[in-house]
């Protein structure tokens, strides 16, 4: 069984910009031919309690991801998918060890 | 839902004034207020989201997607954009200043998905942006998520 590997996009209410990042994480990690990945979309508090392995968020959001025990990619543009690419892939890739 | 159901010519306002950040998400309130798919209450909630959070909802250069809580006033899934004729800074640290505010009503966690797959592809090529800051007419804006839309559905089939 290979790793799976829990990505969670944030956002304050988890059902608007969240789901945007969702899309977009979603895109590249197809378009790389990555799986083993779930990528969920949740609010700001249940991210940070819940057991994923890697949060993607808004740079605009870093003071309140503070102290957040998972490693937390920050993006510039939650739509610009050349920024996630070399953001989001090498991270990912890492942690699943390929 | 797809986008186009929701995004229409009276859901669109082009050239606003605003004084600030605030006043950009009256002004796109005040659209949807007057469709009638959301209560008042909801632009007050929208402003409060970016008072409590932050400016992270500049999801791009240039653009807002504000949104509140489904039980903070809103009639029905809606979608409301205004281009602002002067940009406005919410204190994005990349972001700003903002001319194109869109503001999205959900009625609960799942009908207006689609909604924001179509949005999310929308705003992913910057031309798409472009095209909407060139328009010189509502339809235009419209004719712009169109081809968007179009250009998805030929891609899967």
């Amino acid at each position: 069984m290979p790793k799976e590997l829990r990505i969670a996009t944030i956002c304050g209410m988890g059902f608007g910009t969240s789901l945007i990042l969702k899309y977009g994480v979603d895109d590249v990690l197809a378009e790389a031919g990555i799986t083993g990945c779930t990528v969920e979309a949740c609010d700001l508090g249940s991210a940070k309690a819940s057991h994923t392995d890697l949060i993607v968020a808004a740079d605009d959001m870093r003071a309140l991801l503070d102290g957040a025990k998972q490693r937390v990619v920050y993006l510039h543009s939650m739509t610009n998918k050349k920024e996630m690419r070399e953001k989001v892939l090498p991270v990912v890739r890492e942690l699943l060890g390929s | 839902m797809d986008l186009l159901d929701v995004l229409t010519e009276e859901s669109i306002a082009l050239d606003v004034e605003a004084d600030d950040w605030r006043d950009s998400i009256r002004q796109v309130g005040r659209v949807l207020v007057e469709t009638g798919a959301i209560e008042p209450r909801y632009i007050d909630a929208m402003i409060r989201t970016v008072e409590q959070i932050g400016p992270y909802l500049v999801l791009a250069p240039g653009v807002a997607m504000n949104h509140a809580r489904p039980e903070d006033g809103v009639n029905r899934v809606c979608l409301g954009l205004v281009r602002l004729r002067t940009p406005v800074n919410y204190g994005s640290a990349h972001n700003d200043p903002v001319d194109i505010v869109i503001a999205l009503g959900a009625v609960d966690h799942e009908a207006h998905l689609k909604l924001l797959r179509d949005l999310a592809c929308f705003l992913s090529d910057e031309e798409n942006i472009r095209r909407v800051r060139r328009a010189s007419t509502k339809q235009e804006v419209i004719a712009a998520f169109r081809r968007c839309a179009e250009r998805a559905a030929g891609g899967q089939s």
